[in-house]
């Protein structure tokens, strides 16, 4: 396992509904895969606050971020102003597992699930569908950004606000039907994981989804974050959503609980 | 030249910062930041004779300065850790201690008969986790339990054997000295105190187990009160621990008593926080003309 940590600067903020941070930290950089995620230091606090990589520029030796302000921590976090340092440990967990660019994916982000998408997405293009579901109008993001890497968007609003009045299943059900394609990765809430995950089990579609737990260690040393997952045999075990995962696959995932 | 090296029980450490239990899994997931060999020891996750799964998630909550967990041992048990871990961490130059835990005297038993065999250094004795329903805690809040789990798994430890206690009692002192009666080889505390946080809007506990053991900075001062306590009734060597997270921290609490001192919680905010305190330990030395550590253990003049 290779992860780094040290202080970064924070070299872009964009405007939006979400905290949209490009840091520049070239050697996480260098390293970093769809679907992995940092663990970010709030001062003040004693865990660090786990976000998902929501897209890699090894060029230009950086990463992007995108988060909500949920409670204390991302609330502090909010407050960074470009320029300043955040400590941050990544890469961490293990990403998607990416098939030839020339096969179809399929894309599911629900709110925060939404980021890890972007860099998820990229290298189908156009042979991507992203399916993004968001509360309403005001919380969309990242829609540009999927256009723009050649994706095709298909958006829903929990109030009709803007896109599909529904919710992204809705949306899957009518891609599936346009024809199957060769993988779905997803990442939301765990309820809309389960139902994206149902769906993909009676469609014969692989998918994989990207599970959230509270995280201390974020690395697998202190087996704070287990997430109860199918073995082989059937049985079930608690795996950690910080080294086994974040990206599990949906078959092996226990939703009931 | 400055002397780091502190001996407990006859086991020599290269420094008195050892990683605690369940903080730092068996090495692993640190040695991309720092070689183990910097550390004085590894004290190892909690271990049972057989395999545990551990409590149901969520099992970590954040708290003012500090956290709760009720993750519950799990671990691979002992066989699983011979195979694939033990391996790996006999290349280390650094102490290797196992902790051990289960949930009836015969269990500690077995894994200290197993384990004597092994290239181990030392034992800790987990008789204080507050996560698991049988055993842990149960053995290490009385006197008369913790003397008896002590007598017993004397018998088949063939290392020397560090009694881990829990601060969830009224007098941690006397407890100490019922294990150095029975023939600990040193103690070690505290391990974390019983805590709860609830979500409000849902009024349900944030942790599935509903308790967990508060750990972190906010537990130190009551960490080095007991430290102190213990260190004035023993004479066996005192292993300090609660929510150190700096160098000064270290040094406070061997001021108190320790012999060495173990790292948990702070490792998660900042993972080189042992580095830190080497390091900064090493350097106050050099500025204060502190040539042995050995020499500010009990350093403390209290009024
Ligand atoms: C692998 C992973 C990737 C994530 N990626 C993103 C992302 O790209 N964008 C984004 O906005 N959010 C993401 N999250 C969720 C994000 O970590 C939480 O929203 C955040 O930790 C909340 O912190 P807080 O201080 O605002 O909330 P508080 O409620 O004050 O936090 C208290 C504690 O609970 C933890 N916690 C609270 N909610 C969550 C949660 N949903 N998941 C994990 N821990 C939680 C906090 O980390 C902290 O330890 C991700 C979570 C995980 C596990
Ligand atoms: C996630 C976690 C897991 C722990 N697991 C164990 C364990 O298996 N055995 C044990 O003796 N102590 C365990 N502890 C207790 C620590 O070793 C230590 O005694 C306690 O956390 C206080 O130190 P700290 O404040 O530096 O963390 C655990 C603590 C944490 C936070
Ligand atoms: S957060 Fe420590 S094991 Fe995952």
């Amino acid at each position: 396992m290779e992860y780094l940590q040290g202080s970064y600067r924070v070299q872009t903020i964009r405007p939006g509904s979400m905290c949209d941070f490009t840091i520049h930290c070239p050697d996480i950089a260098a390293v970093s895969k769809a679907g992995q995620f940092v663990h970010v230091r709030v001062p003040g606090f004693t865990l660090r606050r786990p976000i998902s990589i929501c897209e890699v520029d090894k060029a230009a030796g950086t990463i992007r971020i995108l988060f909500d302000i949920r409670g204390e921590g991302t609330k502090v976090l909010a407050n960074t102003k470009e320029g300043e340092l955040v400590d941050v440990m990544g890469p961490l967990g293990n990403g998607f597992t990416l098939l030839d660019s020339d096969k179809t994916a399929v894309v599911v982000g629900g709110g925060i699930g939404v980021p890890p998408m972007l860099q998820t997405a990229k290298s189908y293009g156009k042979n991507a569908t992203a399916i993004l579901g968001f509360r309403s109008a005001d919380k969309i993001v990242l829609t540009d950004d999927f256009e723009a890497q050649q994706n095709r968007v298909m958006l829903c609003t929990d109030d009709g606000s803007a896109g599909h009045h529904g919710v992204v299943t809705d949306l899957l059900k009518q891609r599936f039907d346009e024809g199957k394609p060769d993988i779905v990765y997803a990442c939301g809430p765990k309820v809309m994981l389960k139902f994206v995950a149902k769906l993909c089990a009676e469609y014969g579609v692989r998918c994989q989804v990207s599970l959230e737990e509270r995280m201390a260690c974020g690395v697998g040393a202190c087996l704070g974050c287990a997430t109860p997952i199918r073995r082989d045999d059937g049985s079930v075990t608690y795996l950690h959503v910080c080294k086994d995962g974040p990206v599990f696959d949906a078959e092996r995932v226990v939703f009931d609980d | 030249m400055t002397n780091l090296k502190v001996n407990i029980a006859g086991v020599e450490f290269k420094n008195p910062v050892i990683t605690a239990s369940g903080c730092f899994g068996f090495g692993r997931e640190y040695e991309c930041v720092y070689p183990l060999e910097r550390l004085g020891g590894i004290s190892l996750k909690g271990m049972t004779f057989k395999e545990r799964l551990g409590n149901p998630p969520p099992r970590i909550a954040e708290t003012p300065s500090g956290m709760l967990n009720s993750v519950g041992l799990q671990n691979p048990g002992v066989e699983h850790f011979l195979e694939h871990d033990m391996p790996y961490l006999a290349q280390k130059d650094t102490v290797k201690i196992a902790n051990i835990a289960g949930s009836c005297v015969e269990d500690y038993c077995a894994i200290a008969e197993r384990l004597s065999e092994s290239q181990i250094d030392m034992f800790e004795l987990n008789i204080s986790c507050p996560n698991v329903k049988q055993g842990g805690v149960a053995f290490g809040t009385s006197c008369e339990n913790a003397a008896h789990i002590v007598k017993e798994v004397r018998k088949y430890a063939k290392k020397p054997m560090i009694v881990k206690l829990s601060p969830n009692v009224t007098d941690i002192a006397s407890i100490a000295q019922a294990v150095e009666a029975e023939g600990a080889d040193a103690v070690s505390l505290i391990n974390t105190l019983l805590g709860m946080r609830i979500d409000i809007n849902t009024r349900r506990p944030i942790l599935k187990n509903n308790v967990g053991g508060l750990s972190g900075p906010a537990v130190f001062p009551v960490a080095v009160r007991m430290v102190w306590q213990v260190a004035n009734r023993v004479k066996i060597p005192v292993i300090g621990m609660g929510g150190i997270e700096k160098w000064q921290d270290a040094i406070e609490m061997m001021m108190a008593g320790a012999n060495a001192i173990q790292i948990g919680a702070a490792m998660f905010y900042n993972p080189k926080a042992p580095i830190g305190v080497i390091d900064g330990m090493q350097q106050w030395m050099e500025q204060n003309g502190v040539e042995d550590i050995n020499e500010i253990v009990g350093a403390v003049r209290p009024w």
